[in-house]
């Protein structure tokens, strides 16, 4: 069997809610004068290794908008030991990642075999205009900075 | 300079001028409360940068972004109805000031009347929505002045049944009269006199029927169907545009303040408080009037960020089944009481 409803208890229970609402502090940030704290591991801007990168071009074959430009040529090293075989080296020519694409999926980070990319919780680099939203290979580099630290291993 | 206020047209240019600088200006500061009270209500801010500090500029910044728009009529408005219908609704509002007591002495005329007065002023204002909605050539507009009209038929029967429990009690329709009758002690201990508003003399019904039907007459939530923004755009106001919407937005919120006036001096006391000479009356009294008046404007906000809309059916149903029979009852209570006590 129902509690006996007193009538009114609606309004009522409607007037307490606003009012106990009317006395608490808003949780708006006031964006350009406040700033936001992001969360750990925020997924803010994409951050580049170069010496890292190999050219293997996994990261731009598997993002799903097609937003990774990479051109690559290759170097000859010279030989390791007197009288060797010159080794040859992928080197990065272009890196470019257009953020009027991006989707911010994550995919190019999980991919990359030898930790070339990082995600940065950056996030204030709005354009007025579309075309600067392409960051090259040295705007990728300098977001590196911005990368925290690892979290601690698990001890043993 | 005394003989100067004795001429009559003198005085009464004075008084106008009085009344059409400061309901305007109540009406901005309650214009800022309820930009500020519907934020917070809604766990927002609200205006904060306009003037500085919390926003207090930004509706001065409204009004006058308003006052620069084209001032639209429609093709196939009827344009001199169209037109005067603003200015209708505002005088229908601004002349429920002039029965209105501020102090003893502070009020524009002490009509024998007051009471009848004050009803039949501010209900004709339907008439200039009305008017708006007929002119418009619009349907949304169209809807809206009907539904304030029908509206009248649900609210004007309990806001004067409602009001008629405290003239018995009082013995005048003279608002100065109710007032001084609310001043008089109830009962007295010994030397310690009790004065009680009418609120705690026995009227709660009535007050709470007046209430709620003046809820109504002010086109506010749970009661305004005749705007309701997300059915009729905003009904008859949907047309209008620059200083004519301006008016009538002024005239939403100098109505509140002049209904809450009325409930005020009718139900709480108007500008007495019990403990205070007659002389710091004489100066307090407009500062205890506003603070009582504030206090039901704040409730009038409280209820529209709260209370969904009804429809207009179900106002109708509220009226006739309940508010007018609670009514009819107050009175036949409070008349027997009068006679009894």
């Amino acid at each position: 069997m129902m509690a006996p409803k007193i009538p009114g208890i609606g309004l009522a229970k409607g007037l307490w809610l606003t009012l106990k609402t009317l006395f608490q502090r808003p949780p708006t940030i006031n964006y350009p004068r406040e700033k936001e704290t992001p969360v750990p591991r925020a997924r803010g801007v994409i951050a580049l290794d170069i010496e890292a990168c190999t050219v293997c071009m996994l990261c731009a074959r598997e993002c799903p908008d097609w937003c990774i430009y990479i051109e690559g040529h290759k170097e000859m090293q010279p030989p390791s030991k007197p009288g060797g075989r010159p080794r040859s080296r992928a080197t990065l020519d272009r890196f470019d990642i257009d953020y009027a694409l991006c989707m911010y999926c994550g995919i190019c980070v999980e991919v990359c075999p030898f930790d070339a990319l990082f995600w940065s919780p950056e996030y204030e680099y709005s354009e007025g205009s579309i075309s600067s939203m392409l960051h090259d290979k040295e705007r990728l580099a300098e977001w590196l900075k911005t990368v925290p630290a690892p979290p601690a291993l698990e001890a043993k | 300079m005394s003989g100067l206020l004795e001429n009559f047209w003198v005085l009464l240019a004075l008084k106008v001028a009085i009344i059409a600088a400061v309901v305007p200006a109540v009406s901005l500061v309650f214009i800022f409360a309820e930009l500020k009270i519907s934020a917070h209500m809604q766990s927002r801010i609200g205006p904060y940068f306009a003037g500085g500090r919390w926003g207090w500029a930004q509706p001065l910044a409204d009004g006058l972004k308003f006052i620069q728009k084209e001032d639209l009529v429609p093709d196939d408005a009827d344009r001199p109805v169209f037109k005067f219908a603003p200015m209708v609704v505002l005088m229908s509002t601004l002349a429920v000031f002039v029965i209105v007591p501020f102090s003893p002495k502070l009020v524009v005329r002490d009509l024998d009347l007051g009471v009848f007065y004050a009803l039949a002023a501010g209900s004709f204002g339907t008439i200039g929505v009305l008017m708006a909605g007929w002119s418009s050539a619009n349907k949304y507009s169209l809807i809206g002045g009907l539904r304030a009209g029908a509206q009248l038929i649900a609210y004007e029967l309990p806001l004067v049944l409602a009001v008629v429990g405290v003239v018995i009690q009082a013995g005048t329709m003279s608002f100065n009269g109710i007032v001084a009758a609310q001043a008089a002690p109830v009962f007295t201990i010994g030397e310690f006199a009790i004065h009680l508003p009418y609120l705690f003399q026995g009227q709660v019904i009535g007050f709470v029927i007046f209430i709620i039907a003046m809820l109504a007459e002010l086109n506010r939530t749970p009661f305004d169907m005749p705007i309701a923004e997300s059915e009729l755009v905003m009904g008859y106001l949907t047309e209008y545009s620059g200083l004519r919407f301006t008016m009538f937005f002024l005239a939403e919120y100098a109505g509140m303040f002049s209904m809450s006036a009325i409930a005020a001096t009718l139900f709480l006391g108007g500008w007495y408080l019990p403990g205070l000479s007659s002389g710091a009356l004489e100066v307090l009294g407009p500062v205890i009037l506003m603070a009582k008046v504030s206090l039901l404007v704040f409730v009038i906000i409280w209820f529209r960020w709260t209370f969904p809309r009804l429809r207009e059916d179900q106002l109708q149903s509220i009226a006739w089944r309940w508010l007018i029979p609670l009514a009819l009852l107050n009175i036949v209570g409070t008349a027997i009481a009068k006679v009894v006590l």
